[in-house]
């Protein structure tokens, strides 16, 4: 079994939104509605002020909140990677999912499903990375197996600090901020 | 006069015309189907190399064609510019194909200028028209009363013909209001540019030090490839900026400095690194001209001197001073790009040169490398008519330092006083003039003395709006362009060539520029039928042909030295040979040969001074509209400082408008409340605030800085006009 996780080192990232663009193209997100986003944090005071800057989007949760919520199993975990999928044709949109998700990565889309992040699975299991981070100007994303000790996702884990988002929210999230 | 070389500098704007008489006949016909491609649609994925339009940086992409329609876009990983990864700005290219506001057919204007009322004509009466008022121009005033501004690779064939018509009045604002002291104050103290792209070593910087340089917000691809690059090796990183810009969270030091006093900052760092003999005594030894003098000069300018005029601690000065010195000649203090901002702009670039100098990081690993460029045989034209008269820009050397590029200010006055001789015609380039240049009036102006403004562009931008006579044109997605040969660390050529059909009636620039040509009876000046032979007898010149090119988009050349210890024989091409630590041309010229600091007007109570940047997802005022940039910002906000907005009651993301000290009123922007900035000035990103009606997306989205930018202060070496001198106050009515 793989664990599919991302990685984002926000010591480099610039916040350029490339990786939103990239989504967009790469996977016709509809226009007006992105899958992935960029989140500044600033603290401090000028001109003691720390800035976090992190590319975020569904978390691909290991207890995912979506997919107990989903009435009709529309949502769902995709037996490669632990990937959280929407089954379009299953789906009737009724955004139980929408409301159930601590990270709000979720909309309707246009055409009346559920839609998010996939983790470019159909890149991921062509053996490529998501768009996001293939393209990312400052390689600043990673994307890889962490239950594969020697993949470079896990290697940073065990080299760097890092935190996810909202872990208090109990649902395992698997993309983790390099810090 | 001086020794500023236009060699130098037109290795950086692309020029590509020779001389020598091949001569063949061409007809008036339009000829159907300019760059069209893919004749019937193909099924499946089709991969096409190009080059990248939606800046100046000119990435090597890869555009990714699904059944016939244009899908996405990537870096080609064999571009050295891209390294396989574009910018957001060329990931969101594709959608320049499909904007919705795109111009479709030639346009005459059919009432008063600026009333933006139209009527769409067929290409042959655009170009007649077009030619009809040339000749008129020429036959009143002379050919030189016909001006282009021209931005980027794809003003190649307009300059072109507009040289064989008889005028050099050719000029793009991308000198005078950008990157135009740099590149003068480079070349009094080095005898050479910084160049496009910078010749910037970040990558293998120890100790990189950015003055106002917001990396990572200006998405120069390669530069902020290298920049993260930088950070993760631990690179020490200085940052110098009145606004906590993203390079300076992620910088060791961050200077938060009052704005305009970067001179002052830059003397005091010499003044420690001199007294505490820290620079590269050998590499100043060996290569300086005028040491001593400078080391007398600067002497007096202590951190204690430069403390109360830019609010940086001696201190840190001191600390900063040593951090630079402790990685020399690794350290690199970058020149910056858009540097016109006090009108002293010029002796800063030379401040900065003479701090690289003193790091010894000139021609140094980690420092400015040694470019090198393709060569491409040019193709051989006829030679154009002599000019009666010198370029109108720049009269009696009033800027005597201002040379190889013109000034596009300059050339705006003289449309406006007729002096030295009068500008009668403007064509218009891929350049929105009204946000390009400072004090839109004076442009409005100089617009109404013509009697003839053309403009090419692919929306109906606000320059646009004030033309006679509009021609769309295609996208660089949509068209073959000029080879880009830009210097480099390694040679490289690369291809630009069409990957979808244009949508409408839109016509690539050289087609434009050749009919236009025919039309003024210039043919001989075109003697091949299409850019495609025109680019294989220039490919097959360097031995490679347009076949080659259309498949692998980018063809490197051989890796050569790049730094001085590799064994590249220094060269310095100034008055002396040497580095000039004092400058002698300048002294001579009336100028101080040291940089001196000069306090600059401050605000007055209540008034805030107007600073612009850049946004990752635009380039100037021209992508705004692209559906996907569109998308991720839509208009622009203004940083006010959190306790400045709390003494003035401003909420965060309210709109307000800004009333600057000529009474000026901007368009409402919305506040953005931020610890990111000092107490003394307010930020906008730059291209806001469009006044184009029929560019219903951007139409008052947002304030432009421009149009409150009313007062400049012209640079009294090169021309240049510093733009960071206006000061505004908040309005409540929206």
């Amino acid at each position: 079994m793989a664990r599919y996780a991302m990685v984002i080192d926000t010591t480099k990232c610039v916040g350029c939104q490339d990786c939103v663009i990239a989504c967009e193209t790469e996977n016709n997100v509809p226009e007006g509605y992105c899958r992935d986003w960029i989140t500044t944090a600033t603290s401090g005071k000028f001109p003691t002020v720390q800035l976090e800057i992190r590319s975020e989007r569904c978390n691909h949760c290991s207890e995912p909140p979506c997919v107990t919520s989903c009435p009709t199993g529309a949502s769902h975990i995709h037996d490669v990677g632990g990937v959280v999928l929407v089954n379009h044709d299953e789906c009737i949109g009724c955004k139980a999912c929408l409301a159930s998700c601590p990270y709000d990565a979720r909309f309707i889309h246009p055409d009346g499903y559920a839609d998010k992040c996939t983790f470019c699975i159909h890149r991921v299991e062509k053996g490529e990375d998501p768009a996001c981070v293939s393209v990312c100007p400052t390689h600043c994303m990673h994307f890889g197996d962490l239950d594969d000790p020697e993949s470079e996702v896990s290697k940073l884990l065990k080299e760097r600090k890092y935190h996810t988002n909202l872990p208090e929210a109990g649902t395992g999230p698997n993309i983790y901020y390099l810090i | 006069m001086n020794s500023l070389s236009r060699r130098k500098f037109l290795k950086i704007t692309g020029a590509t015309v020779g001389a020598a008489a091949v001569i063949t006949g061409s007809g008036k016909a339009l000829f159907k189907g300019a760059d069209k491609v893919n004749k019937k649609i193909v099924k499946g994925i089709k991969k096409i190399p190009t080059y990248c339009d939606v800046c100046f940086w000119k990435c090597g992409a890869i555009a990714y064609v699904k059944d016939g329609k244009l899908w996405k876009i990537e870096g080609n990983p064999k571009d050295p510019l891209s390294k396989g990864r574009l910018c957001p700005r060329g990931t969101g290219g594709v959608s320049a194909h499909y904007d919705p506001e795109r111009l479709n057919s030639p346009l005459i204007r059919k009432k008063e200028r600026g009333e933006e009322k139209w009527v769409a004509v067929t290409w042959g009466e655009a170009l007649d028209y077009i030619a009809k008022k040339m000749n008129k121009i020429k036959e009143k005033y002379g050919p030189e009363s016909m001006a282009l501004f021209s931005h980027g690779v794809g003003g190649t064939f307009l300059k072109h013909t507009i040289k064989a018509f008889g005028s050099r009045n050719i000029t793009a604002p991308s000198f005078a209001q950008c990157r135009g002291p740099r590149e003068t104050g480079f070349e009094l103290t080095f005898g050479d540019v910084v160049g496009s792209p910078e010749r910037t070593d970040i990558k293998n910087s120890k100790c990189l030090v950015l003055i106002g340089s917001h990396l990572g917000e200006n998405m120069h691809n390669t530069q902020v490839q290298e920049f993260a690059e930088a950070v993760e090796k631990g690179t020490s990183i200085i940052v110098v900026d009145p606004r906590f810009s993203v390079a300076a969270s992620k910088a060791k030091y961050y200077l938060p400095i009052k704005p305009g006093t970067d001179i002052a900052l830059l003397l005091a760092w010499m003044n420690v690194i001199v007294k505490e003999k820290l620079y590269d005594i050998d590499y100043v030894n060996k290569y300086g001209f005028g040491f001593e003098q400078f080391a007398a000069e600067i002497s007096q300018y202590t951190p204690e001197w430069a403390y109360p005029e830019t609010g940086i601690e001696p201190e840190l000065i001191r600390t900063t001073a040593r951090e630079m010195a402790l990685y020399k000649p690794a350290t690199l203090v970058h020149p910056g790009r858009h540097t016109t901002w006090y009108g002293d702009d010029t002796q800063r670039s030379r401040a900065i040169a003479l701090l690289n100098a003193l790091m010894g990081s000139w021609g140094r690993k980690g420092g400015f490398y040694l470019p090198y460029n393709y060569s491409v045989p040019k193709y051989k034209y006829p030679p154009y008519p002599k000019p009666e008269h010198e370029p109108v820009d720049n009269p009696n050397h009033k800027y005597p330092f201002a040379e190889g590029e013109l000034l596009s200010t300059g050339i705006r006055e003289a449309t406006i006083t007729g002096k030295p001789y009068p500008i009668k015609g403007w064509m218009v380039y891929a350049t929105n003039l009204t946000q390009s240049l400072p004090n839109r009036e004076e442009t409005i102006k100089a617009i109404q003395n013509l009697d003839l403004l053309v403009v090419v562009d692919i929306i109906p931008s606000e320059i646009a709006g004030w033309a006679d006579v509009v021609l769309p044109e295609v996208t660089y997605l949509e068209r073959y362009d000029e080879l880009n040969t830009a210097s480099f660390r390694q040679s490289f050529i690369s291809l630009r060539q069409p990957v979808v059909d244009a949508p409408g009636d839109q016509k690539p620039n050289w087609w434009i520029a050749k009919q236009l040509a025919e039309r003024l009876g210039l043919e001989k000046y075109y003697p091949w039928k299409d850019i495609e032979e025109y680019l294989d007898t220039r490919l097959k010149g360097a031995g490679l042909s347009l076949n080659e090119l259309k498949k692998k988009g980018v063809v490197t050349g051989p890796k050569e030295p790049i730094y001085f210890d590799e064994g590249i024989e220094p060269e310095f091409y100034t008055p002396s040979g040497k580095i000039e630590f004092y400058s002698l041309q300048l002294a001579e010229a009336g100028f101080d040969p040291v940089p001196k600091y000069k306090r600059p007007e401050q605000p007055p109570p209540g008034y805030f001074r107007l600073l612009f940047g850049r946004a990752p997802v635009h380039t100037f005022s021209k992508t705004q509209s692209y559906p996907l940039l569109h998308h991720q910002m839509e208009e622009n906000v203004l940083w006010v400082n959190t306790d400045v907005a709390k003494r003035f009651g401003l909420k965060n993301g309210e709109y307000i408008k800004l009333k600057n000290t000529d009474g000026v009123i901007s368009n409402k922007i919305k506040v953005y409340a931020t610890e990111r900035i000092r107490t003394d000035c307010v930020f906008m990103v730059h291209g806001f605030g469009q006044t184009s009606k029929q560019l219903k997306s951007t139409y008052l989205r947002g304030a432009s800085d421009s149009q409150l930018i009313t007062r400049y202060n012209t640079d009294p070496i090169m021309g240049g006009t510093g733009m960071n001198v206006n000061f505004v106050t908040f309005e409540w009515e929206v």
